[in-house]
């Protein structure tokens, strides 16, 4: 069909997200209006995501989560027009459950499926939920941290962890202080909490390497202090937060000074963070930049970003055939092609 | 910073400020490393002191090592600031664009050389990317910002060094950031041995194994 009849068309999109502990099913129109963005999380009893069960959790609630899409949307199966997944990065069983639901619904309802980046996702809702077009973009979750802006047909990355992501750092440093894991209030959150309480900062390392960081030897020396018992556990968190968080923020400003850009957009789970908040409108305001703060239900892995992004995908021709629907565990958004972009 | 003469801004960097400016007859750049509202005092004074003493120790040893850096003139801690030489000539990020294959071929080169120069010294720059060297109408490469760099013998810190280069050439120079980053492995070898620059390799092979999401890495 050609593009500018399939910019002409109205329809709508499934999209579903699968990559680490959340199963969401969110249902988008082409015009990128959101009829719905439902979402079951898993939470481990003991320690962090175990691959195995956060599968298993998904094909648990995989029906349900669609059910209340498609009633919430006020569609049945038949309406839609297009099936787009989360295609990766991520957890590999966590993937591969989203991405059989999605192929069985495509197959049975014989409309096309779109394989969809994760991370492009990400910064995709964030651009349709904010209004801004050519943002630097600070993405900090539980699996990804990374400074990206678009450059010549993709998403280029800026700056990116060495180790382990931000989001990662702070659950572990909560998990290893004894915080426990409640519904409806991640560990990051509780971190934030006792870190507004803290007064004494705390010297741990700070590690910027040109533009990437590393925050690997900051967790072990947090850790370490924490069960050494010597600082309060809110100083800890406090500063914890402070240089976890200065570090994003002087990458993220240097992308800024680099790429000239005039929007910065926050997203990922992290992006929840008041205090991270505040860091970065400071550098905003200094390069004469927009802040934007994508809203949490959209920041956080959710469905409707995948059925945005695909719909994106599809009106320029882009779909993916079940033969080459395998789940790409390690896909980094700087090899996906943005043609929707100019 | 109120005794030199109309220092006028240069450039307003992510970190520091550099202003032109007239320094008992020299033309100087002054670098200041201004300070950063969005994090604590304490950790700010400790990131802006550190780097401030550092830089110029750097750049001289790496004089020494055969790179050309500027000249320092004056350091001042407190104020984080440092008065350098400045160095007429074009940035490589500008060069390497539009410059024909040969001469790209021939910087990358030159710049592997550099880089293999500070490695086999002990030092790292931190911060290798093509905006932080400069080439004079005489053709001499020279390197600046060494704000973020160590002394460190280790393979594991010359490894995060290249790889920090590769991943600016992918960034910024993408339509052939293969060839650039083949030649400054060339350059590097010239400098530093075959056997060595191999080590080295595998290291930026490890490296980017250990990012999160890499299609090489291992389970």
């Amino acid at each position: 069909m050609l593009k500018k009849e399939l910019n002409k068309k109205e329809g709508y999109c499934l999209g579903i997200e699968s990559s680490a502990d959340d199963f969401g099913a969110g249902i988008t129109t082409f015009k990128g209006q959101i009829l719905a963005n439902k979402s079951d999380s898993y939470i481990p009893a003991e320690g962090g995501i175990h691959p195995r069960e956060a599968a298993r959790h998904h094909a648990e609630v995989a029906d349900k989560v669609l059910s209340q899409a498609l009633s919430s949307a006020g569609l049945k199966p038949k309406d839609l027009s297009i099936i787009a997944f989360s295609q990766g990065p991520g957890l590999g069983p966590s993937l591969r459950t989203g991405a059989t639901v999605a192929r069985a619904l495509a197959s049975y309802l014989c409309i096309p499926l779109v394989g969809v980046n994760h991370s492009v996702a990400h910064i995709e809702i964030g651009k349709l939920k904010t209004s801004v077009v050519d943002p630097v973009t600070l993405y900090v979750s539980g699996g990804n941290t990374m400074v990206t802006a678009f450059e010549s047909g993709r998403y280029r990355v800026f700056g990116e962890t060495l180790d382990i992501a931000l989001g990662n750092c702070l659950d572990v440093f909560a998990r290893e202080a004894g915080l426990k894991h409640q519904k409806g209030i991640p560990l990051g959150a509780a971190i934030e909490k006792l870190a507004v309480k803290g007064k004494n900062l705390v010297s741990l390392p700070y590690v910027v390497k040109g533009m990437d960081l590393s925050l690997s030897g900051l967790l072990t020396a947090a850790t370490v202090l924490v069960h050494r018992g010597n600082c309060s556990l809110e100083d800890l968190c406090y500063s914890l937060q402070e240089h976890a968080f200065s570090m994003v923020t002087e990458v993220t400003e240097r992308a800024l000074a680099h790429t000239e850009k005039k929007e910065v957009l926050l997203t990922g789970g992290v992006a929840a963070n008041k205090r991270l908040q505040a860091m970065l409108e400071v550098i905003a305001e200094e390069h004469d930049a927009s802040f934007n703060v994508v809203p949490l239900e959209f920041a956080t892995d959710n469905g409707a970003m995948i059925a945005w992004t695909g719909i994106l995908a599809y009106r320029h021709g882009l779909v993916t055939p079940i033969e080459e629907s395998y789940v790409k565990l390690r896909w980094r958004v700087d090899k996906v092609d943005v043609p929707w972009i100019q | 910073m109120d005794t030199i003469a109309e220092p006028t801004l240069f450039k307003k960097g992510a970190e520091a400020s550099l202003y032109l400016a007239d320094w008992h007859g020299k033309r100087v750049i002054i670098k200041n490393r201004i300070p950063k509202k969005y994090r604590p005092t304490a950790l700010d004074e400790r990131i802006r002191s550190y780097r401030t003493v550092h830089e110029p120790q750097l750049m001289h040893e790496a004089k020494v090592a055969g790179v050309f850096t500027p000249l320092i003139y004056m350091v001042n801690v407190a104020e984080s600031f440092i008065v350098m030489e400045y160095i007429e000539g074009q940035q490589i990020k500008q060069l390497l664009n539009k410059a024909p294959q040969e001469k790209r071929h021939e910087f990358c080169i030159e710049i592997g050389a550099s880089i293999g120069k500070l490695h086999n010294y002990g030092l790292i720059h931190g911060d290798l990317t093509t905006s932080n060297m400069i080439r004079t109408p005489e053709g001499k490469i020279f390197f600046v910002d060494f704000g973020l760099g160590e002394k460190n013998i280790e393979l594991e810190a010359q490894g995060v060094d290249l790889h920090l280069m590769k991943r600016a050439l992918q960034s910024t120079h993408y339509q052939f950031w293969e060839e650039c980053f083949k030649n400054v492995l060339c350059g590097y070898t010239s400098v530093r041995g075959l056997e060595t620059t191999e080590k080295v390799y595998e290291k930026i092979r490890e490296i980017e194994r250990r990012g999160r999401y890499v299609e090489e890495r291992k389970q």
